[in-house]
């Protein structure tokens, strides 16, 4: 079973839940699928038994022996990468899209596309079973492969372990990298903020995974911070018919046990959160 | 107005973290509401297009909505002849082919509106029509501020054409501030690439120090000017600090954790308007960075 924790915006505790969840159970799959900014492994030091790295994008570069500045290349660039600057044609990387269209075009053949940056994958073995993430090189694009990349290596390990649950910890936002960790999971808990911005972002999310059907669960966390709030996102949840999995209290404990690299399950077993989480985690299970 | 300045120089800000949720948008909104009082032609611009909500905090009405579109390939079938040319091309996999039993397809979702079809094809097979992939949407408040939002359909893959658009839609702005998306991916490299100057926002933890690692080194590469402040201060430890120090980067300020503080944003309200000691805060932390890397002359 695949169980995707998401959340609008990154910040609302997300990650802590995620380590919450993975530290419930022994045997357990851990896919850090917020290839961004991957950060469980700063709390469950993974002990990494193999890694491989896969090449992005590929950006396109001007051979100047070649070159005679046509111009032509510019023309036909739809993302305002090349540009006369100081009377001789270039190619500004960071706009480059690395579609390839200037150097089939190139009249002098002078536009070859070199490799970008190495995106990791990795995975090993951590104090609850597997744990497999990635890493983004700065400034790529294509972190919906990644994603993938890390989802399918989650499962063959979980296949080869047999293990059945797998906890994924998801991306900010609702584009690319968010609809490659949710496609095709069994659950997907959005963790949000009782807040005006977090229940903004907590719509745009759950029309997101409305379109793609999926069973969703809601998860307020720091709810007292304003119970307003709170109580609004719950009448929402209601209205739309999506269950509010749990409502966590604000717990400066979390933070102390990230600190100690330790998920909040660890460091402090018989606080109230952690049996509100453990309830909310079978709840899924059981489903 | 009274008591504005007409700014000499230009200067675009953009305030980032790793992660979301770090204070970024408090940031953001707050030294925006501090700073246009007295600086003509600013701008609050949010980046963040998959999820902008900094509209949020003010009470500003729709001035104007710029529809962004893209460009998707739509093959003739009656035209092509199947030769697999245009699959060939595409670098994005947005062209499905099967010449046996003559399919075709073009995967929208996927396509990033290249052309490269369009010039592989030789049978003229191929037009183009616009796709909308999101809106600028522009804003202004009564007593006058300018807000603009980048905002990514739902479903659509990439927010960088809609973040292109909004650059655009301020270039006649003399001061931008700029709310990015999180990360350090591609949103992020298109927002911050606009940018003079890039405040880093980030907390005192773990999580934060990562983030911040991952942001820095992408700013490095980028060869941009940046600065850090540390929200929640108190909170976590001290390893942000020994960090900032050793790399010898610029710490501009400290927020400390205070749940006035988290009240006032969660209700959505601009912390900077109820705080004077933020708003001198903010002001001071602006001005420093506009007397040392605003761009003389507003060449724009
Ligand atoms: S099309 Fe080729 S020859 Fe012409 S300016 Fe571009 S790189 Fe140079
Ligand atoms: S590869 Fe595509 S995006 Fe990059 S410079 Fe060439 S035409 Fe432009
Ligand atoms: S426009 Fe570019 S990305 Fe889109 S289908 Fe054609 S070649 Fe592929
Ligand atoms: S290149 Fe033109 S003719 Fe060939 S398969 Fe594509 S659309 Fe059809």
């Amino acid at each position: 079973m695949e169980i995707a924790v998401i959340s609008g915006k990154g910040g609302t505790g997300k990650s802590s839940i995620s380590a919450a969840f993975a530290s419930e159970h022994d045997k357990i799959v851990l896919a850090d699928c917020d290839v961004d900014a991957a950060n469980l492994y700063i709390i469950f030091e993974p002990e990494i038994t193999e890694k491989s790295s896969f090449i992005g994008a590929q950006k396109a570069e001007i051979d100047y022996s070649k070159c005679t500045n046509c111009g032509t290349c510019i023309d036909y660039c739809r993302f305002d990468a090349i540009k006369f600057d100081n009377g001789k044609v270039v190619i500004n990387e960071i706009f480059c899209d690395g579609c390839k269209l200037c150097s089939r075009i190139c009249p002098e053949n002078a536009i070859s596309m070199i490799d970008n940056a190495e995106n990791l994958l990795l995975s090993g073995n951590f104090r609850h079973g597997k744990m497999v993430y990635g890493r983004l090189a700065p400034g790529e694009e294509n972190s919906g492969r990644l994603v993938n990349l890390v989802r399918d290596k989650a499962k063959k390990i979980a296949e080869q372990n047999n293990i059945e649950t797998i906890i994924i910890d998801g991306p900010p936002g609702i584009g690319c990298p968010v609809i490659s960790t949710i496609t095709g999971v069994d659950h997907v808990v959005v963790v949000t903020e009782p807040s005006l911005s977090g229940m903004h972002d907590l719509k745009r999310t759950l029309e997101l995974t409305n379109s793609f059907n999926l069973k969703t669960w809601v998860i307020i966390n720091k709810f007292d911070l304003n119970s307003e709030f709170s109580d609004k996102i719950v009448e929402y949840c209601n209205h739309e018919g999506i269950d509010v999995l749990a409502k966590l209290p604000y717990d400066k404990q979390i933070v102390d046990a990230m600190v100690n690299c330790k998920s909040i399950t660890e460091y402090l077993p018989d606080a109230e959160i952690v049996k509100i989480i453990k309830i909310a985690l079978n709840k899924i299970i059981n489903f | 107005m009274e008591g504005k300045i007409l700014t000499d120089k230009s200067l675009k800000i953009a305030i980032a973290s790793g992660k979301g949720g770090t204070g970024k948008t408090l940031i953001s909104t707050s030294m925006f509401y501090a700073i246009q009082e007295k600086y003509e032609n600013s701008v609050l611009l949010d980046c963040d297009a998959e999820e902008p909500n900094s509209l949020l905090f003010f009470d500003a009405s729709l001035k104007e909505s710029l529809k962004v579109v893209q460009k998707v390939p739509v093959i003739d079938t009656d035209k092509c002849v199947y030769c697999g040319k245009c699959h060939d091309y595409c670098e994005y996999n947005a062209i499905f082919i099967i010449p046996p039993s003559r399919i075709i397809k073009v995967i929208e979702e996927l396509c990033h509106g290249c052309g490269a079809c369009s010039v592989a094809c030789e049978y003229d097979a191929i037009i183009e029509k616009d796709t909308e992939v999101g809106r600028v949407n522009l804003f202004v408040t009564d007593n006058g501020m300018n807000l603009v939002e980048a905002r990514m359909k739902s479903g659509v893959m990439s927010p960088v054409p809609v973040i292109k658009a909004a650059h655009k839609s301020t270039s006649d702005k003399d001061i931008v501030i700029m709310d990015s998306p999180p990360g350090t991916s591609c949103p992020f490299i298109q927002t911050v690439v606009e940018a003079d100057y890039v405040i880093l926002v980030t907390e005192p933890t773990p999580f934060g120090l990562s983030d911040l690692k991952q942001s820095v080194n992408t700013l490095k590469t980028m060869h941009k000017q940046y600065g850090v402040v540390i929200n929640r201060a108190g909170l976590g430890d001290t390893k942000v600090y020994d960090y900032l120090k050793s790399e010898n980067i610029e710490l501009l300020a400290e927020i400390p954790f205070d749940k006035e503080i988290a009240i006032l944003y969660s209700t959505g309200k601009i912390v900077a308007a109820h705080d004077d000691n933020l708003k001198a805060l903010f002001m001071k932390i602006f001005e420093s960075i506009y007397n040392s890397y605003g761009n003389s002359g507003n060449q724009r």
